[in-house]
């Protein structure tokens, strides 16, 4: 056979759309043909229809169906394109992203009733409202068909459901709401329809809408809304053929079939968007070069490095975040893998505050630190709290200027006493204290040299103004805690 | 290719569903709910065999992506 009369044999039929894969492989089960929908199902045929317009529009390459939660959160054993399942809801704000960081792709926000107009609201108001790169379809059958047929957002008045007993009553649920006329209201939506796929007539509507909504896309004009009356007969608990009819008879009174917006002629194409800037320019802009570190590496300092696990706490308003970054930029700058981890309360000043911070030359595996080698407490609750957690043989750093009494509980650590708020007033800088608290773990440890905390100091800090206080505050702490106890 | 030239409706008997769609929307009546079922046990839709006019209205009422193929009419036989 030649290739012109396969052509022609292929144009003489009208079969299964190329949208779709040949065989539904990532299906689970032994009937890799036919789809997971219930006999009757309004999803076949919306599909159907997507597959053949993507196929005919030549977009499947570059298309990305976002599932939703609901039927078709299996959209993706079907089409023969990209796919991204969304939480509840929130397919318009995935679609979003996809959109943003794939200039030029095509991308169809498919969602329900249940998703789009309860949990999604918010989500689907507002991408509409932005014009995003999308097109959703929106499949409105009145129900959670899911689930077993609850009431949703769209069911009709009076309609029964498995949560409306004794039929939906307005003063309770509120009315049944006009996705479609709601979107039409804002602004950026190029094209809003709503259309059924409830007999040949209104299927063929629906085929032309769903066209010109990826046309539009596909040209530039953003968002567009294809709102989709479609049947659930086993949720509705009725005959596949009785389900189409009450789409008609019932649901459209409600729901008119009709275009509310098309304004993609007189729509000026938006330019396509600039993408985030690449990795280099990411890392230019927060000054995170890896290349680039504030000391020379050092190999033997790095092999030798034993692992800290601290753990810095108090109340808030005492700089234990800060002092936690400080040194997570000290194993940083130094070449070490760091992770800094802070836990606070809502409050800026005043409740409790710690921070986790881990230090190593390997790969650390968790930011959390449960049994510290090292604790730094600023305050008494703080050292009660996770005194008893810190390692045997391990370090405990106390600032005396608050906790007045011996610490006894542990004897099986080493405990360092220095009085952080004296020797930061001592020098005029109140809010010092975790200078102080830093220092003391270098001085006792020896994990990093005075000098890089210093060179740190003057290179990291914001206020330029207190570098020079900081720094006697950092001289006079590691003085006092080599003179304390390592003399 | 004698056969080619006549439209006609294929209903994948292991691919349907019995839904009833296809033969509520047929305009010319041709199909309809024969008593045979199939692996899943649905009753499944089938051609008369004669009337069909290649129209393509049963594909699209049909929910299955590939159960229901078309042949159009081809008027240019090869």
């Amino acid at each position: 056979m030649s290739t012109t009369e396969e052509t022609k044999t292929k144009s003489d039929t009208i079969s299964k759309p190329a949208g779709f894969v040949e065989d539904f492989v990532r299906k689970p089960g032994k009937f890799p043909k036919v789809t997971h929908y219930c006999p009757g199902c309004g999803h076949g045929r919306v599909h159907k229809l997507i597959a053949e317009a993507m196929a005919d529009l030549e977009i499947g390459d570059k298309t990305i169906l976002i599932s939703p939660v609901g039927c078709t959160v299996f959209a993706y054993y079907y089409f023969d394109c990209g796919n991204l399942q969304a939480a509840h809801g929130r397919a318009p704000a995935v679609a979003t992203g996809v959109g943003r960081s794939n200039p030029g792709s095509i991308t169809i926000s498919y969602q329900g009733d249940g998703d789009l107009g309860a949990i999604g609201t918010a989500e689907i108001i507002h991408a509409a409202n932005r014009g995003e790169d999308m097109t959703v379809i929106f499949v409105n059958n009145g129900i959670y068909g899911m689930t077993g047929g609850q009431m949703a957002p769209t069911t009709l008045e009076g309609q029964v459901t498995s949560t409306s007993p004794y039929g939906r009553d307005i003063r309770d649920a509120g009315h049944p709401m006009r996705m479609a006329e709601i979107i039409a209201t804002l602004e950026a939506p190029v094209f809003v329809e709503r259309v059924a796929v409830s007999d040949s007539k209104n299927i063929m509507k629906a085929r032309k809408a769903i066209r010109k909504a990826l046309q539009s896309q596909k040209d530039g004009h953003g968002f567009s809304f294809v709102e989709i009356l479609s049947a659930c007969p086993i949720g509705w608990k009725m005959k596949p053929t009785d389900a189409v009819k009450r789409v008609n008879d019932e649901m459209a009174k409600y729901f008119p079939i009709q275009n509310f917006k098309d304004k993609i002629a007189e729509h000026q194409p938006y330019p396509p968007r600039v993408t985030t800037p690449d990795n280099k320019k990411i890392i230019e802009v927060l000054g995170v070069n890896k290349d680039v570190r504030l000391f020379k590496k050092d190999q033997k300092f790095l092999d030798n490095f034993k692992d800290q696990n601290i753990k810095i706490a108090g109340f808030g308003g005492q700089g234990v975040l800060l002092a936690g970054t400080t040194i997570g930029y000290l194993g940083m700058e130094t070449g070490l893998n760091v992770t800094w981890l802070p836990s606070y309360g809502p409050e800026m000043r005043g409740g409790t505050a710690n921070c986790n911070v881990v230090l190593s030359n390997k790969e650390i595996g968790s930011p959390m630190v449960e049994h510290p080698s090292a604790l730094i407490a600023m305050n008494g609750p703080s050292l009660e709290e996770f005194g008893p957690t810190v390692k045997k043989d391990g370090l405990i750093i106390i600032n005396s200027s608050v906790v007045k009494e011996e610490y006894t509980k542990r004897n099986d650590v080493k405990k360092i006493y220095i009085p952080m708020n004296e020797i930061a007033e001592s020098l005029g800088v109140m809010a010092a204290a975790n200078m102080a608290a830093v220092t003391a773990f270098i001085a006792a440890t020896k994990a990093f040299e005075l000098n890089h905390l210093l060179e740190l100091i003057k290179h990291n800090f914001k206020k330029k103004h207190l570098i020079e206080q900081n720094i006697a505050v950092i001289n006079k702490s590691y003085q006092y805690v080599n003179d304390t106890y390592f003399k | 290719m004698e056969e080619a030239t006549t439209p006609r409706v294929e209903i994948s008997f292991d691919q349907c569903k019995g839904c009833e769609l296809c033969v509520i929307e047929c305009p010319k009546k041709c199909l309809f709910m024969s008593k045979k079922i199939n692996q899943f046990g649905y009753l499944v839709a089938e051609y008369s065999g004669k009337d069909c006019t290649g129209c393509g209205i049963c594909f699209y009422a049909c929910p299955e992506p590939g159960t229901i193929t078309v042949y159009k009419k081809i008027k240019n036989k090869v």
